[in-house]
């Protein structure tokens, strides 16, 4: 069944790819000189379940082998469909979100997988937006994971559009033109107070998002 | 070989040139004037000649596919089209399913009406069945907010991208009297004009342009432009006239309506992204707008077009 599950994994996650290129035509928009090509942290705001499959979408095919989601264990071990997706499809960084059920600390679980080489796809605001704020204020996860790994540099992503292809709720999306703009990496200065880091990096990832009209203004 | 296959290949051998001596010209023009990238007129011609390529190629394996190839083809264009469309308007989650039903019922049954050949219920569809269904499936939600706004983008943007649109394969339903088995021609005839005039009111606008004739909504477009534009391209319309139905005096005047929707249409769809606060209309070709804005003047000539041939020239 594993041999079985990971020949499909491959196919699956081009489908999903292509799926989710189909419907929102996803644009990456690069800063000046490119994203860090060594191991890092790409944090994104979180307004759907499709968010890191446009990340992953518009990641260079070298960076994308080497870049792994960070998601709750709790929503994607429930089923045996999310299972699969989240684990073979993806290789997801599987993290106990619930402090008095947790088995494993999670910064711990994502330290060990940035040392493993990989590359993070972090949503610091640690649940799905559903508010009318572009942004939820985040969780510390992002401080101490950068004060854990001081040297990994973190790239703020911000991801347009998504929420209106698929809100909450619906099932059907709606083809909408989706844009994943890439930021100046940023790192974690010593002895930073953990506030302050939390709000330059929130300031760093709201600065990309787009004023343009429609949408939900 | 037969009459209608011999003018289509005499056609595409045309075009095939054409193209090769524009990119000849765009190529030599970049390596002496702009080989840095630099000169923005030349990225803009050679980006244009590239598209047309695309274009060309495109409408070329549709027209080998057949009839379905064409309906295909548009259907596709269309999903594009209304796309970037929606991506602008002030939609809420309270549409979500009247835009669903916007891109996977109406969108495709338009399409299935035209294959069908359904005149009557294809020419109705979208301005009563869509216009009064939609709105109804967004009210469901009790979302009253900007809800005039709402639905009429929804409608417009059917109206556009789909409704309008559709009506260039549509020519291939038209029932013309010495005219079978040739209907591709049209569709050749109506692309080529938009888009020639579209190039030559950008080159005279570019040689003699003075006076600028929207400078609120199109800085770049001229008296001189426009009116050269327009000649030219009537003049070369009604050289064409052996692709079409017409006698040259009938395809040059088609093509003088065609060439003035084509622009007026053009100013709107710019006022439009003026509105909404951009520059172009999607992404769809790196760096070179979207489908709309490639697509903006066919889109508005083609319903007149398609109307004015099917009262005067079809038996049905």
């Amino acid at each position: 069944m594993s041999l079985l599950r990971k020949i499909i994994a491959r196919p699956v996650a081009t489908a999903i790819v292509l799926f989710a290129r189909a419907i929102t035509a996803v644009r990456a928009i690069w800063p000046g000189e490119g994203v860090p090509s060594d191991t890092c942290i790409y944090f994104a705001n979180h307004s759907s379940h499709g968010d890191f499959i446009l990340v992953w979408a518009v990641l260079p095919p070298r960076l994308r082998a080497t870049t792994r989601p960070v998601a709750g264990a709790e929503y994607w071990l429930k089923s045996s469909v999310t299972r699969f997706i989240g684990r073979d499809v993806f290789d997801a960084v599987l993290i106990e979100r619930e402090r008095d059920k947790r088995t494993s600390d999670p910064i711990e679980v994502m330290a060990t997988a940035l040392d493993a080489g990989s590359s993070l796809i972090l949503f610091p605001e640690g649940t799905r937006n559903q508010t009318d704020a572009p942004l939820l204020p985040f969780k510390s996860g992002l401080f101490h994971l950068a004060s854990a790994r001081p040297n990994i540099r973190l790239v703020p992503v911000w991801i347009n559009n998504l929420n209106r292809v698929m809100p909450k709720g619906e099932i059907v999306p709606i083809p909408l033109i989706c844009t994943v703009t890439f930021g100046e990496p940023l790192q974690i200065q010593s002895g930073e107070d953990k506030q302050v880091f939390l709000d330059r990096a929130r300031t760093a990832l709201i600065n990309l998002s787009p004023k343009q009209a429609g949408g939900n203004e | 070989m037969n009459a209608a296959s011999s003018d289509l290949w005499t056609l595409v051998l045309g075009i095939l040139a054409i193209l090769v001596v524009a990119s000849v010209i765009g190529y030599v023009l970049q390596q002496r004037l702009s080989p840095d990238g630099s000169n923005a007129s030349i990225e803009n011609l050679n980006a244009r000649i590239k598209a047309w390529w695309v274009m060309a190629i495109l409408i070329g394996i549709a027209f080998l596919a057949g009839r379905i190839g064409v309906l295909v083809l548009f259907g596709f264009c269309s999903f594009a089209a209304l796309r970037e469309f929606i991506t602008l308007t002030h939609t809420k989650r309270a549409d979500h399913w009247a835009l669903a039903a916007a891109f996977f019922v109406v969108l495709p049954l338009q399409y299935f009406l035209l294959w069908a050949e359904q005149y009557g219920i294809f020419s109705i569809f979208i301005p009563v069945y869509a216009f009064l269904l939609m709105p109804i499936i967004s009210v469901l939600r009790g979302d009253t907010e900007r809800f005039l706004d709402r639905i009429a983008e929804v409608q417009w943007a059917l109206m556009i991208c789909v409704f309008c649109a559709s009506h260039v394969p549509a020519l291939l339903t038209l029932n013309i009297p010495g005219y079978e088995g040739r209907d591709v021609l049209l569709i050749a005839f109506l692309v080529i004009i938009v888009q020639l005039s579209d190039v030559l009111q950008y080159v005279w606008g570019k040689l003699f342009g003075r006076t600028k004739i929207a400078p609120k909504l199109s800085p770049s477009k001229t008296v001189e432009g426009f009116a050269g534009g327009v000649a030219s391209a009537t003049l070369i319309g009604a050289g064409l006239w052996w692709i079409t139905p017409f006698t040259p005096f009938q395809a040059g005047l088609l093509a003088f309506v065609i060439t003035l929707m084509g622009f007026f249409g053009g100013l709107v769809m710019s006022a439009i992204k003026r509105d909404r606060g951009v520059k172009d209309w999607g992404n769809l070709i790196e760096g070179h707008g979207g489908l709309i804005d490639r697509l903006d003047s066919v889109v508005f000539s083609a319903p007149i077009f398609f109307h004015i041939v099917r009262y005067w020239w079809s038996a049905t």
